[in-house]
């Protein structure tokens, strides 16, 4: 016990002596959480409209009317000319161009039938089909209105009212879509996985790169003991800046605590001995801290993309699902946004609880047989 | 200087890269099997809604609602319920993902005033692609709306309201393809920490084994030592680039409309900001593991969220949006969708261009300074 005391001092030491490295692990991760959390939305708040208007008349103003005050669009470009549109597409200038052509409004008054024209920038990604529905609630809600500005002066027999659907939508679970309660804890995740991982691949490089793995290894320290010493203070570290950090998230976003956070906690610390034995395994696998840091890398890049914190797993197709399933950063965000927004208990989110215990239960032995003290 | 000296210097870098054949080979094929890894996973677009109906009063009407989500390609029917009860345990087990819920005077109602009522619940749990699926079915019923409204009226029901009828088109993304955004992103992504690493693990090797002090004092001046340097990783990280690239073109079918001239000296400007991000960074932390974390803290998330890669920055909150001005990956991601699939040319692409470029030489200045105030 008091051979792993020492070992985790000196790791200790080693980190608070480089005040570079501790100013990187605490420092940005905050910043960051704060920052990105707010960041991580699809939200389409405002469309910038293009108008080319061509028909001039009330009816069409009406209708640019009617866009403007939906509060969605704001026409920023006005000129009768497509091409000075289109290049304002391309430059991002505006995310859409509307287009009224000549005799609008005459075609609403003589025939009741009107055509518009609505060009999107397709790279605008999921918003572009946010923005067609909302512009196409826009134009339905336009030629409701006109149809009650036309009445009056219709006989009553061709007056009956268009068909119409009332369409109602209802967003469940998590009415308002606060982002920041989904978004915060997981990206605390990836951030403690980032410095746990990152900190344990290069640590067992570094002393093999400067030849102190040697002199530990000719010493009666046992492989366990070693693993233990070299794990333990980044285990602390991991948990201390967990704590900070979901207390930081707590108090600028207000995320919920609906559940117990000592379930929260259990699956972190579960998680964090497997996040750090795969440290471990990277760097006894590479001879360089480079090699290492480029393994990690690798590693931490499909932890971040296939963990369901940006696109939900189910969506992704079934084997890269199996390759999420094998990821325990995703079982560790599941349980967290389980037990804080919905206040899940233990029985839950046993399967997540189960899954972290598995990983780390196969992860560290692995980590203890794939070090040797035999220098290689 | 001698044109000699900077060559010896040159090759011996190359020959440090060529030497380290498992870095070389994790360095060049990395990128591309995360293109394709997650360009096959990884999907922000509306993929295949589960969708739960609940028709209490099954008619022609609701039949023909029923059809239009049925005949979608982005819409499975996996439940159809006579009533709302069901439909929670549903969301609960993840079997579904929105239900649509016809009112029993569906058809009744139609042709009232008050319409038709529909209701649209979403699971609101994912909230990142809750607002696309919801939005889509919303314009699944309007056009079943304007499908009623430009048929001919029923009997005895008068002639057909207004109708404005609306053509949308999403100009350079027709079918919003979220692969062709992606992998603009995952490349900007790749390389920014790619190139950020390299140059950062390189320098500061040199710094802490000591060589680069006898590399100061030798009478090659300290700008010429790093371009020297940084210079063949500008090469391989190029390489990065084609080889991200061609598979983006080849396996997802990423068009490139623009010129492949512009785009191959955009990629080397980036390559170069990043490059010189990485100068910066060794040259002010003490450690290669200092400096490894540095980048990797402090690069991975930013330049994945804040860089409009998944999340669109129109989206994010005001204050937030000129944070992304500094992350160099968001302007490359606006150059490269851009030329691929608008076309563009460097007439709509110079600010961001010069934006690239400033980055680079304030970068690569601050870097060179750093370093050469160590000799002091």
């Amino acid at each position: 016990m008091r051979i792993i005391l020492f070992l985790i001092r000196k790791e200790f030491l080693q980190v608070f002596r480089d005040r570079a490295l501790l100013f990187m692990l605490i420092a940005p991760p905050i910043v960051q959480l704060i920052i990105i959390t707010s960041a991580a939305t699809f939200d389409v708040k405002r469309i910038d409209v293009h108008l080319i208007d061509l028909d001039r008349t009330p009816a069409s103003n009406r209708l640019v009317d009617r866009f403007q005050a939906s509060g969605r669009f704001a026409v920023t470009r006005t000129t009768p000319s497509g091409a000075v549109a289109d290049r304002n597409l391309l430059s991002n200038e505006v995310d859409l161009v509307l287009r009224i052509p000549n005799g609008f409004g005459e075609d609403l008054a003589r025939n009741r039938q009107a055509d518009v024209q609505l060009i999107f920038d397709g790279t605008n990604g999921p918003t572009a089909g946010i923005g067609q529905s909302y512009s196409l609630q826009v134009i339905d809600r336009f030629a409701e209105n006109e149809q009650a500005r036309l009445r009056p002066r219709v006989t009553t027999a061709s007056a009956a009212p268009a068909p119409r659907l009332e369409v109602r939508t209802r967003m469940w679970y998590n009415p308002g879509r606060e982002f920041e309660d989904y978004m915060a804890p997981g990206i605390l995740v990836i951030l403690i996985t980032i410095i746990g991982t990152m900190i344990t691949a290069l640590n067992i490089a570094r002393e093999k790169e400067q030849g102190t793995i040697e002199q530990l290894n000719v010493t009666p320290i046992t492989k366990g003991q070693f693993i233990t010493g070299k794990l333990a203070p980044f285990w602390l570290l991991g948990i201390v800046e967990f704590a900070f950090g979901l207390f930081v998230a707590w108090l600028i976003y207000d995320i919920p605590l609906e559940g117990s956070l000592l379930i929260v906690f259990v699956g972190a610390g579960l998680y964090l001995v497997t996040a750090l034995a795969l440290g471990l395994v990277i760097s006894t696998v590479s001879q360089t801290q480079q090699q290492a840091q480029f393994i990690a890398f690798f590693v931490l890049m499909i932890y971040l993309f296939i963990s369901g914190l940006f696109t939900p797993v189910e969506s992704m197709p079934v084997w890269a699902q199996w390759i999420a399933e094998a990821n325990p950063i995703k079982h560790l965000i599941a349980l967290i946004r389980a037990v804080l927004i919905k206040g899940a208990g233990v029985s839950q989110v046993s399967v997540e609880l189960g899954m972290l215990a598995a990983f780390a239960a196969i992860t560290l032995p692995l980590a203890v047989r794939t070090y040797s003290k035999t220098a290689a | 200087m001698t044109r000699a000296s900077f060559g010896g210097l040159l090759r011996k870098e190359t020959f440090h890269i060529l030497r380290d054949r498992r870095t070389l080979a994790v360095v060049i094929l990395m990128p591309i099997i995360q293109v394709l890894l997650f360009g096959f996973a990884i999907r922000t677009d509306v993929q295949e809604v589960r969708l739960a109906v609940v028709d209490p009063a099954p008619d022609a009407r609701t039949l023909a609602v029923r059809g239009r989500f049925a005949a979608s390609p982005s819409y499975r029917i996996v439940a159809v319920l006579p009533t709302a009860s069901g439909i929670d345990e549903l969301f609960q087990r993840g079997a579904a993902d929105q239900a649509i819920l016809f009112a029993p005077d569906f058809a009744a109602a139609l042709y009232s005033t008050e319409g038709a009522r529909v209701l649209i619940v979403t699971d609101g749990a994912a909230p990142t692609t809750a607002g696309s699926v919801e939005a889509f079915a919303r314009s699944v019923m309007l056009g079943y709306q304007e499908e009623l409204r430009s048929g001919p009226a029923p009997p005895g029901r008068g002639g057909p309201g207004i109708r404005v009828a609306a053509h949308v088109r999403h100009r350079f993304n027709p079918t919003l393809e979220s692969r062709y955004l992606f992998v603009p992103g995952l490349l900007a992504f790749v390389l920014t920490i790619i190139s950020a690493l390299m140059t950062a693990i390189t320098l500061s090797r040199e710094k802490e084994t000591g060589t680069l002090e006898i590399l100061l004092v030798s009478p090659i001046r300290p700008a010429h030592i790093i371009l020297g340097k940084v210079l063949p990783y500008l090469a391989l990280a190029f390489l990065n680039a084609v080889t991200t690239l061609t598979v983006g073109w080849a396996v997802f079918g990423v068009p490139v409309r623009g010129s492949l001239f512009l785009l191959a000296g955009e990629c080397l400007l980036f390559v170069a900001v990043c490059l010189a991000l990485g100068v910066l960074i060794s040259a002010r932390m003490p450690s290669q593991r200092a400096s490894m974390i540095a980048v990797i803290v402090g690069t991975m998330l930013p330049t994945a969220i804040l860089s409009g890669m998944i999340f669109p920055i129109d989206s994010m909150p005001g204050w937030l949006q000129p944070v992304t001005y500094i992350i160099p990956a968001r302007w490359f991601i606006e150059i490269v969708r851009g030329i691929l699939l608008k076309g563009a040319t460097l007439e709509t692409l110079w600010d961001d261009t010069l934006i690239l470029a400033g980055m680079t030489v304030v970068l690569l200045a601050a870097g060179v300074r750093s370093f050469s105030a160590r000799l002091d």
